[in-house]
């Protein structure tokens, strides 16, 4: 490239990339957090309403306030409605939405941390870990209920899983030597998720009696989510959240590659692992509730960073709160789309997904051409 | 921005530095000083080491006690402190997609800003007063991959003279630019040591440039210092004969001598 090829075409003058003129570094901006807001309210209150039986959305966010500490309205629900509200509903949505803001956010830090867009917590083969550690737990443990008994030994057990699977790919993936490629790093995770994958088929047919348990959880939890889940997920939450969420602006330090971070005063080896530690242990937390619910730790991510922009001050806390909301509208459509019955939820977000980031790719690329 | 090296001492000086990388030893037995202000270019084939130079002066080797920056020995050094006293430019930097010249160049603050912290009124007053001195400022909102690499170049410049460090490191600092732009860069650098006093470590392979611009060179031949002296010194058609391999006459130029390869018989 010269200077000149880049005069020729017509560049857009350089301050109508910052609005108002001045310029400001990069960083979640007002509007796109109040969005992410809205959407996980809007999720939360559609969640509620929705079913079925169907409750007014107006009763559903009067009876929601209700919940808030020193608030007393009236909703004009039954007492049934509102067992219906607090008791089956509301769980469920927030699990949905601790979920997809966990996988959401897991993929994020995957993407920034081996500096690959294509890493997710499935195709860096870190569910399947997950998957296959909680397996061998309900099929050679005889835990019958995966979130009840040991609260503790299914997301520990899914948690080494996922440490042990993410291990492997960035060992085989690195196994490669400095030459190796993005798609190197993918084709390791592939290959380890097969192996887990088949680690578990095998399994399962050895232990059919459990096959119905371990389907019933691996096509997804949140239809059987009461508080008691809520809670054994939210510590997990929480804590992947904090560690992920203070190193964004160091994620888009490493974007500049280890050396270059060494350079700038980091640590790029320490953050890597601290990172992959609490998006692993975000994934298992995630996986353990609810199954193997796949590509919202993939599109969701890649949404933001096409709308909103591509720090990582942006592109996590906004995935976090578009992935919650994301799973639990998704989680609307699985229970009604159907009705009586319920299509696992893992379906319908890689059926609604799909189109979905089709459709992001074609207008963002508009947008931004 | 404008602090000067501590006393008198030498702002690089690495003595007796053995770096062996994946069992083949790469440098054996380096000695070099270079005094505050001084602009030294490290010069020498292919697979000499001048990179590996460059990196162990940099902290991105472990140098063992081998490597003292301005007084200080660089093992003693944290990560951040050391990233305040030294800044390279990378060969080949990368250039994160989506990223833009304002948020790039900040990325230069970071052993100012804290570990989980967000960057301060006064980093960006320094950013921004960079991408002036750089002429930049007009660039501030432009995405990183669309421009040319001659402007490339003057913002991964400008990322590292944010970090305000004395210390500068340049790996091949104009490899990828045609003669022009190079020359405009070379410049930019040199005026930006005459007023801030920087200290200039820099590598390169066009001898006569190399020639012009340093106070004094280093040729690396085999992972040791073979020759080390002002310019005049040190290109000369023996010693590029025996460590370069290559036939050349060395014109007397304005600056320094000029070194024009010549097709063997």
């Amino acid at each position: 490239m010269t200077v000149r090829s880049t005069a020729a075409r017509p560049v857009r003058p350089p301050a109508a990339a910052i609005p108002g003129g001045t310029p400001r570094p990069a960083g979640l901006r007002k509007r796109w957090l109040a969005a992410g807001v809205l959407a996980v309210l809007v999720a939360l209150v559609a969640g509620v309403s929705l079913g079925p039986v169907s409750l007014p959305p107006g009763s559903v966010a009067v009876e929601l306030l209700n919940l808030l500490p020193g608030v007393h309205l009236d909703s004009g629900l039954t007492a049934g409605e509102t067992a219906i509200v607090t008791q089956l509903r509301l769980p469920r949505v927030v699990l949905g939405l601790l979920v997809g803001g966990l996988l959401a956010l897991a993929g994020g830090a995957y993407q920034g941390v081996f500096r690959n867009p294509l890493a997710d917590p499935y195709l860096l083969g870190v569910a399947a870990g997950a998957g296959l550690a909680v397996t061998v737990v309900i099929a050679l443990g005889g835990v019958t209920d995966p979130l009840a008994g040991l609260p503790l030994t299914v997301p520990m057990a899914a948690f080494l899983g996922a440490l042990g699977a993410v291990t492997m790919t960035y060992l085989l993936g690195a196994a490669g030597g400095r030459g190796r490629s993005p798609a190197t790093l993918i084709l390791a995770g592939v290959a380890v998720s097969a192996f887990f994958s088949a680690g578990q088929t095998y399994l399962l047919q050895r232990h059919s009696d459990s096959i119905q348990q371990v389907y019933s959880w691996l096509l997804g939890r949140l239809a059987t989510a009461g508080w008691h889940d809520v809670l054994l997920v939210l510590p997990y939450f929480v804590l992947t959240a904090v560690v992920v969420l203070l190193h964004r602006r160091e994620l888009d330090v490493l974007s500049v590659g280890d050396d270059e971070a060494t350079g700038l005063g980091l640590h790029p080896q320490r953050s890597r692992y601290l990172l992959i530690a609490a998006a692993s242990l975000g994934t298992a937390a995630a996986v353990s509730a609810s199954g193997l619910i796949g590509f919202v730790g993939i599109i969701v991510p890649h949404t933001v960073r096409l709308l909103a922009g591509s720090s990582y001050r942006v592109i996590l806390p906004l995935s976090m709160l578009f992935g919650g909301a994301f799973l639990a509208l998704t989680d609307v459509v699985a229970r009604t789309a159907a009705a009586p019955a319920e299509i696992p939820i893992g379906v319908v977000t890689a059926l609604l997904g799909g189109p979905f980031f089709v459709l992001v790719l074609r207008t963002a690329r508009r947008v931004l051409s | 921005m404008n602090r000067a090296g501590t006393g008198s001492a030498p702002a690089v000086e690495v003595r007796d530095l053995h770096v062996t990388l994946g069992g083949t030893p790469i440098l054996t037995g380096v000695d070099l000083t270079v005094a505050a202000g001084e602009w030294v270019t490290v010069i020498g084939p292919n697979g000499a080491g001048k990179s590996t130079l460059l990196r162990a002066v940099g902290g991105l080797l472990p140098a063992g006690p081998a490597v003292t920056l301005c007084g200080t020995p660089l093992r003693a050094m944290r990560p951040r402190a050391r990233a305040r006293v030294v800044a390279t430019v990378a060969q080949s930097p990368v250039v994160p997609a989506g990223m833009s010249v304002l948020d790039y160049v900040l990325l230069g603050r970071t052993p100012y800003i804290p570990p989980l912290g967000r960057e301060s009124a006064a980093d960006l007053a320094v950013v921004h007063e960079v991408l002036d001195r750089l002429d930049l400022a007009a660039f501030h909102g432009r995405e990183l991959a669309t421009l040319s690499g001659g402007e490339r170049q003057r913002v991964f410049l400008a990322r590292a003279l944010a970090q305000g460090a004395t210390l500068l490191l340049l790996d091949e600092p104009t490899s990828a630019l045609d003669i022009g732009h190079q020359q405009e860069v070379l410049e930019l650098v040199d005026q930006l040591r005459r007023a801030h006093g920087l200290t200039v470590l820099a590598t390169m392979h066009d001898l006569s440039i190399a020639g012009e611009y340093a106070d004094r060179l280093v040729l690396l031949a085999d992972g040791r210092v073979v020759a080390e002296g002002p310019p005049a010194e040190v290109l000369t058609e023996e010693l590029l004969a025996t460590h370069y391999r290559a036939r050349v006459r060395v014109l007397p130029g304005e600056h320094g001598p000029l070194v024009v390869p010549v097709r063997p018989h």
